[in-house]
């Protein structure tokens, strides 16, 4: 039985790290290439042993397809294709190439220069998987080779991010990260064109389940807040510091702050920190047919990505009077400007800071949305710190004091109190449990496969998934294979006189009904032909036998010969109505081309042996006629 | 009859041949016209290949063909119909057969028969299907006749079992629209055929081609349409429908279960899977809000759209739409809708600034969540949601609609209706704020959600802004925070956008009417009032102060307690207001002071009402004036007119009626005064600058008839006739004082000429009204018509006088309702003392805003016309986008009028006004009336447009500095 087995060594019943293996008839494709947040060990990469111990793993994979530029997806494909080594195609839509090696970039850099490890990849290595890398458009049908063929479709969640579709005859399997729906309750504020698929009925749907146990609410209420505090804040007066990643979400609250500054007709001045932003800014602009209908319709007049009201900003920004905006860079406020902001403001009450994610522990930003009033500044910045000291805490610094702690290697410590506004605003674009489900309606797939979720959430939906379509549900573990038997059906060639001649006998084809038909079925070279006898016959080079069936009845008639015909033809003209029944010459009868013979038997002449002779087409008639005759005729009445 | 068929094409083929012969030989002899079959024909005889017949096709079906042609052209068509062998050129012929038979004039039945033999004769599917799409056009054009319709249905049955998808479609639609609709006769008259059209359309719901399936469901509909009760059994089928693969199919589907659910809202349907049975109407809301949430937009719109007509579902079904169930990590979370609600019955003000604030409460239990609702669930939610703007703009329709014959269901929609006032599109929002105000009446704002509405007001978007104080009119608020809210939010509004000063204080107004008992605890806060200090007095002009001003005399109104709270300025600015900004400062009760107005109780029907008597009595009293001496006459005329001037000006809603009439008094009295002029007594020549008066009254009589008829909306026929007869009166005067004035008879004789013409038509035009018409100028007139013909100028200036002299005045009947056009420019309002500077020759845009009461068609008649200071005037056509309709009979332009002009050396002011373009023979009573080249008046405006005749300026001039520099070098 044909089967597709899966196989994840990343993101089963886990979040991080997703890469899963996929092999369908007969073809190897790996879905993703993600690297784990979580670890700075090996464990950070998928073990690509598992494919192969040893050589080289392109001769075992087919492909590689990437889903969306998130590090997660695809933080170890460097390591993969040029450390591990793989010389194989690497699928990605156009956006997702062009922003994963910035991505990438940033991430080397950070865990080569900063943390200082070695044995990474280099820059090099970016740039040489990066030329291996085949680009897809949306809804492009791509030949890998001459079975497998990928589509991809619009996926939302990012900026190019895509759905796969991977077929192999008529086997397919569906890869979805992350979609979202057209109910755009939970979804990206820039991004938000639903994700959507054909009817394909596909054998599988690989499906996330990240937010498997979540119904969210409407964005419209969520955006409402933020920019209702932002609008507050700024006419009070107040600064407004937001702290973001360089990606994704920063385009898109730039997007909806410059959206509502121009219909609100206001002044003043919105900031973000240069660095990545401003070049993925570029590759935003670039690709604006990926976003929104609000953005495609206004694109028109401007392109929304070219802002009007947002500037870049200048660290003596940070000192200006009055009301301003600023976006900065990281998203914690663990580091870096966006933490230096933060402290010349966070003296001050009317100012305000907005944390737009989710922070982890032992940040300041973490520290901060907990409540927390008082902060113990430490680390090496202190002395840069006492240094601006001076020029600051005349200013506007209210009650930040600054006192040392009695310590060894005399580091010191700096009690900040914050007096700003601390609010959280969480925007998140995973799809919820109806987005999932939504796509299952949609999609119709005869098998679902849960990944990229916390085991104990996907248990739910696996349940409400089985529970509401039927399906089969299954959720492997890392390194667990599933697998699943398919029932692939299998197309055949038929020749169109064949097929004319066929539905002309009967009525009308009904979809619903299956039909019987006559025909030979090749198989040759791989492939299926239905075609006619009489071709088959002339293809083989076999001369046509003809195969007849000849029955004897015996018949107690006492009268004469023509007389026991002219019998049995009244008879048969009775009884099939509908079939032409002739009286020949010669004496004999045909029914259809059923020849039927009477003589008188040579030994008892009341006895009258009918010859029944039909050729194996007519089996079914001739064997009905056989038992009619053989029932006797009825007593005749003249 | 086919034998006289054959023959006619004979004919016309005869005729062909002598034709050409003279083409041949005499090219310049062409007088008859040649036949349009004839040379077609000959065409399509000389194509030698199926390409070249096609072209001579496509050249022929460029031209229009004559009625009387059309049958021969019919004939040589299908004659070679069948000798053609390429389909293609076939499908055209069949094309053109359809084209030809839709010539209007033209009865199409005697080719139904060539066409059907055709038809049966055809194997190129293409052709079969072209030839089913003119039997249609066929069947369409000849309706009445049963038997054809029944042959067609017929004919359309047979090839039902077609198997290209085209002929079937075709088919179908053919069935559709002409398959039997009336019960009885469908059934004496389908006995033999014994077809039930219903059920051989519905077997092919399930048709292998999804094309045909759609164009079954279509014909469904289209039975429908023509009056055909559909079966319920359908609605099975229909509903299997919903969930074919492609969406064409469904979004047909859609509308036929919505078809189905008006037809049979009562019937009841099982539920499956349950022993259940509901109300079919509620069962069709369920599947058509699922499809609420279908794949394709074009579906969801569908859908979105025809949920808001199904009223009849009940309220509980309803109330699912909006249904939504939050749960974070399996726990029930609230929405923020149910925060904001609790916050504000908790009393406590909304914080937002809790981390965890909408931490997920309870625990779920696993079963009972139903992640893809059935039914109606949350069918609004998705819809609101939708990526798509023009789903949104759907559902809020939708949502209107059910919520205007729904009190609850409003209440419970608004939380998501104020939502969408923040929607990304401004269309979205700007329909969801239109939806608010009609449903208001059913609806109280609580503080959070006004909080929310308020909001808006600082949208840069002129029409946002102004739908929503067209909103917060009529909304009801209910609290006395929400007031003071409003009224803040209504002055930062006022502060950031100065020009929305009218629409601020118009919304004000109505806002104090509504809520006098909310308004009268903020009284001493607004006009901040203290117990025992003098405050200083507010400035007068501030437009704050003024809307401060404005929404609490409103309230005081219905609130005598009030005044007493009042400052003694505060007296003086209503005495202020009430005069100068009437229209928003209602007469006030005021201690020690009398009421000015007696207020009119709205009961008295117009004819009790006093001034309405007043009116028709004064009008009364100068029709049964006949016979008093002149100078009589004049005086009670003229205090007539000052009267109804007056009254005019009191009464706003007889000031159309007052105007209209004093004004046609006007004219009589110019008419009167022009001939008591001495000059008619003295020999011509000798007084040639007497005649001033006379001539510059008929100029002005003429102007002022053009006002009567174009400037007042309601203006009927007899009206009209009157205003026409005035006009007539005085360009005879005209034609009598030009007489006077010019010597020799020759300008004369043309003069003559045309205004006989014109009594002419006159009477052409208003032959029904001449009988009323007894004893007038034109009555006498017409009686020496026959004289007037064969006379000479002088003769016809002669009789001209006497008749204008004894001519009686003619009553003129006041219709019901009279209102006068009036425009007033908003902007530019003229106070800037800061000219506008720009590079002479270069262009400046003028934004120009205006308000327009009562006019008609206002895209085709108003005009911006720029006078500038050397005389050169400049009229200018605002597009037709430029105009907003934001209540019946009112109209507010806003447009950008180019100025340009050489350098000058100083600045100088330009006049901006409006103007009413009219033009006789586009009114409504004169069918044709020559264009009235006499005027001296209407020469002088600019002619631009053909359809323009004239213009009337109705609104008060603006005056706008500017200074074009001249450009530096």
């Amino acid at each position: 039985m044909p089967e597709i087995k899966v196989t994840p060594l990343g993101a089963g019943q886990d979040v991080g790290r997703s890469c899963i293996l996929v092999s369908i008839a007969g073809k190897n494709v790996m879905l993703d290439c993600g690297m784990h947040m979580g670890y700075n060990d090996d464990r950070r990469f998928p073990d690509f042993s598992y494919i192969t111990q040893n050589g080289r793993l392109t001769d075992f994979l087919d492909c590689v397809i990437i889903s969306h530029f998130h590090l997660d997806h695809c933080g170890a494909l460097p390591y993969f294709s040029e450390m591990v080594g793989y010389d194989g195609p690497i699928y990605m839509t156009h956006p997702t190439k062009a922003i994963c090696p910035i991505l990438l970039e940033d991430y080397r850099k950070i865990t080569v220069d900063k943390k200082g490890e070695t044995n990474f990849f280099t820059s090099q290595m970016i740039k040489d998987c990066m030329k291996k890398v085949v680009a897809v458009h949306l809804h492009q049908t791509v030949q890998v080779d001459e079975e497998l063929e990928i589509k991809a479709y619009y996926a939302g969640h990012v900026l190019g991010a895509a759905m796969f579709q991977i077929k192999v005859g008529c086997e397919s399997v569906v890869y979805t990260v992350s979609i979202h729906n057209n109910m755009y309750r939970n979804l990206h504020l820039l991004l938000r064109v639903a994700a959507w698929i054909d009817k394909c009925r596909p054998d599988l749907l690989i499906s996330e389940s990240t937010y498997a146990t979540t119904i969210r609410d409407s964005k419209r209420c969520r955006e409402r807040d933020f920019l209702k505090k932002v609008h507050e804040t700024v006419e009070r007066g107040g600064k407004v510091l937001i702290p973001v990643f360089a990606l994704g979400r920063a385009q898109e609250l730039c997007i909806l702050l410059e959206t509502f500054w121009e219909r609100m007709n206001l002044k003043a001045p919105i900031y973000f920190s240069t660095g990545l932003t401003e070049k993925a800014n570029h590759y935003y602009k670039l690709f604006i047919t990926w976003t929104n209908q609000k953005i495609r319709k206004t694109f028109v007049q401007r392109n929304m990505f070219e802002f009007k009201h947002i500037k870049a900003f200048d660290r003596a920004f940070a000192d200006n009077p009055g009301p301003m905006v600023v976006f900065a860079t990281p998203g914690m406020l663990h580091a870096g400007q966006s933490l230096q902001i933060f402290r010349k403001w966070a003296g001050n009450e009317k100012n305000m800071v907005i944390m737009p994610g989710y922070c982890v522990q032992g940040t300041v930003g973490h520290k901060i949305l907990s409540g927390q009033r008082k902060l113990e500044m430490e680390g090496r910045q202190i002395v840069s710190f006492l240094l601006s000291k001076d020029d600051h805490f005349g200013k506007g610094g209210g009650g930040s004091k600054c006192f040392l702690i009695q310590e060894a290697c005399a580091f010191f410590s700096l009690q900040l109190e914050v007096k700003m506004q601390v609010e959280y605003m969480s925007f998140s674009a995973h799809a919820d449990a109806k987005g999932i489900m939504q796509l299952i309606r949609q999609a119709e797939p005869r098998n679902v496969l849960l990944v990229h979720g916390e085991a104990k959430k996907m248990e739910f939906l696996k349940q409400k998934i089985e529970q509401e379509f039927h399906v089969n549900c299954y959720m492997p573990a890392n390194g667990e294979t599933t697998t699943i038997f398919t029932n692939p059906s299998i197309p055949v060639d038929i020749s169109l006189g064949l097929l004319k001649r066929e539905t002309a006998i009967g009525l009308l084809p009904d979809v619903k009904k299956p039909k019987l038909m006559h025909g030979t079925l090749i198989m040759k070279d791989n492939s299926f032909r239905l075609v006619s006898p009489e071709q088959a016959l002339k293809e083989l080079g076999l001369a046509e036998h003809q195969l007849r069936f000849t029955c004897r009845v015996h018949i107690q008639d006492l009268r004469k010969e023509h007389e026991t015909v002219l019998r049995v033809y009244n008879h048969l003209k009775a009884v099939l109505k509908d079939y032409s029944v002739q009286h020949l010459p010669d004496g004999s009868i045909t029914v259809e081309s059923i020849l039927i013979q009477a003589t008188a038997h040579s030994e008892d002449q009341g006895t009258k042996v009918l010859l029944v002779s039909w050729t194996y087409q007519d089996e079914e008639l001739g064997s009905y006629l056989t038992s009619l005759l053989k029932k006797g005729l009825p007593q005749s009445t003249s | 009859m086919a034998a006289h068929l054959k023959k006619r094409v004979y004919e016309e083929f005869t005729k062909v041949v002598q034709q050409q012969h003279e083409d041949l030989s005499a090219k310049k002899l062409r007088l008859t016209k040649p036949s349009k079959s004839a040379a077609l024909h000959v065409d399509l005889c000389k194509a030698t290949s199926p390409a070249d017949a096609l072209q001579y096709l496509l050249q022929f079906a460029r031209k229009p063909v004559e009625v009387e042609s059309v049958e021969g052209v019919v004939r040589i068509l299908l004659e070679h119909y069948y000798k053609e062998n390429d389909a293609s050129v076939r499908l055209k012929i069949a094309s053109l057969l359809g084209l030809l038979s839709k010539t209007a004039g033209f009865s199409p039945d005697c080719i139904m028969d060539d066409a059907i033999n055709a038809l049966q004769n055809e194997k190129s599917h293409q052709v079969l299907a072209q030839l089913l799409d003119t039997l249609l056009v066929i069947g369409t054009k000849l309706t009445e006749n049963p038997s054809v319709r029944m042959r067609l249905v017929e004919v359309a049955c047979k090839h039902l079992t077609d198997s290209s998808h085209g002929v079937r479609n075709k088919c179908l639609q053919l069935i559709g629209c002409l398959g039997p609709v009336e019960k009885g006769v469908a059934k004496e008259a389908e006995s033999q055929s014994a077809k039930d059209v219903q059920k051989i359309i519905g077997d092919h719901f399930n048709d292998q081609d999804p094309r045909v399936r759609t164009a079954a469901i279509k014909a469904m509909l289209q039975l429908h349409e023509r009056g055909l009760k559909l079966q319920q059994t359908i609605y099975c089928q229909a509903c299997k429908l919903l969930a074919d693969d492609y969406e064409q199919v469904r979004s047909a589907a859609v509308q036929l279960i919505w078809v189905l659910s008006q037809l049979y809202p009562e019937s009841i349907v099982p539920i499956p899977s349950s022993n259940e049975e509901i109300r079919l109407v509620d069962d069709a809301f369920g599947k058509i809000c699922h499809m609420v949430s279908d794949g394709s937009w074009v579906v969801r719109v569908q859908a979105a759209k025809l949920l808001g007509s199904m009223q009849q579902v009940s309220s509980h079904f309803l109330e699912q739409t909006l249904d939504k169930k939050l749960m974070s990590d399996l726990r029930r979370k609230r929405t923020a809708h149910e925060r904001a609600k609790e916050l504000y019955s908790s009393g406590e003000f909304s914080s937002g600034r809790k981390w965890g604030d909408d931490a997920p409460k309870e625990e779920i239990d696993t079963g009972a969540v139903n992640l893809i609702e059935s039914g109606a669930c949350g069918a609004f939610v998705h819809g609101l949601e939708d990526e798509m703007y023009e789903v949104r703009i759907a559902a809020v329709e939708a949502l209107c609609m059910l919520a205007q014959s729904s009190p609850s269901f409003a209440e419970k929609c608004l939380d998501f209706l104020v939502d969408m006032f923040n929607d990304e599109i401004e269309e979205v929002r700007l329909q969801s704020i239109h939806t608010m105000r009609k449903i208001s009446n059913n609806i109280t704002l609580r503080e959070d959600q006004l909080d929310t509405v308020l909001a808006v007001l600082e949208d840069s978007s002129r029409d946002i802004r102004e739908a929503l104080h067209e909103l917060l009119c009529c909304t009801n608020v209910s609290t006395k925070e929400g007031i003071h809210l409003a009224l803040v939010e209504l002055l930062k509004n006022l502060t950031k956008y100065p020009t929305d000063r009218e629409s601020i204080w118009k919304c004000l107004k109505f806002l104090g009417s509504r809520h006098p008992t909310l308004v009268l605890p903020l009284v001493p806060e607004l006009l901040s009032t203290h117990p025992f200090f003098d405050t200083p007095e507010p400035d007068m002009d501030d437009p704050a102060y003024i809307a401060v001003l404005v929404l609490i005399f409103n309230a005081a109104k219905s609130c005598p307690t009030m005044p007493a709270l009042f400052s003694d300025h505060t007296f003086r600015h209503y005495a202020y207001l009430r005069d100068s900004l009437s229209h928003l400062v209602p007469p006030l009760r005021l201690p020690g002071r009398k009421l000015v107005s007696s207020p009119v109780s709205t009961s008295i029907t117009p004819n009790e009402d006093p001034s309405q008597q007043f009116l028709h009595q004064s009008l009364e009293r100068v029709y049964n004036l006949q016979h008093l001496d002149p100078q009589g006459v004049q005086e009670l005329l003229e205090f007539t007119i000052r009267d109804l001037q007056r009254l005019g000006e009191l009464q706003s809603e007889l000031a159309g009626m007052a105007d209209f009439t004093a004004t046609y008094l006007q004219c009589q009295l110019l008419l009167i005064k022009a001939l008591q002029e001495k000059l008619w007594n003295v020999a011509a020549p000798l007084y040639l600058k007497q005649n001033a008066l006379a001539s510059a009254a008929a100029k002005q009589i003429l102007e002022e008839t053009y006002k009567m008829e174009f400037m007042y909306s309601g203006v009927e026929g007899r009206q009209v006739v009157i205003i026409h007869h005035m006009r007539l009166q005085a360009k005879a005067l005209q034609l009598i004082v030009t007489a006077r004035t010019t010597r020799g008879a020759e300008p004369l004789f043309g003069m003559c000429e045309k205004f006989l013409q014109e009594v002419d038509s006159f009477q052409r035009c208003f032959i029904s009204e001449l009988p009323h018409m007894q004893g007038s100028f034109v009555d006498k007139l017409l009686d020496l018509m026959p004289r007037l013909v064969t006379s000479k100028p002088s003769e016809v200036v002669k009789i001209l006088q006497t008749t204008l002299r004894q001519s009686t005045f003619l009553h003129l009947p006041l219709p019901e309702q009279l209102h006068r056009a009036t425009a007033t420019i908003i902007e530019p309002t003229g106070e800037s003392d800061n000219p506008l500077r720009f590079t002479s020759g270069l262009v400046v845009a003028l934004d120009v805003d205006a308000t327009l009461e009562h006019v008609q068609d206002p895209q085709g008649t108003v005009k911006v016309q720029v006078l500038y200071p050397d005389g050169q005037a400049q009229l200018i056509h605002p597009k037709p986008a430029d105009f907003r309709n934001p209540g019946p009979g009112r109209h507010r332009l806003i447009t950008q009028v180019y100025l340009s002009h050489t350098a000058w050396t100083e600045p100088c002011q330009i006049e901006v006004r409006l103007l009413l373009a009219y033009n006789s023979n586009r009114s409504k009573a004169s069918a044709k009336i020559p264009k009235c080249t006499w005027s001296d008046s209407m020469e002088a405006l600019p002619q631009s447009e053909n359809g323009i005749e004239g213009t009337i300026p109705f609104s008060k001039p603006v005056k706008v500095y500017i200074m074009p520099k001249p450009a530096r070098r």
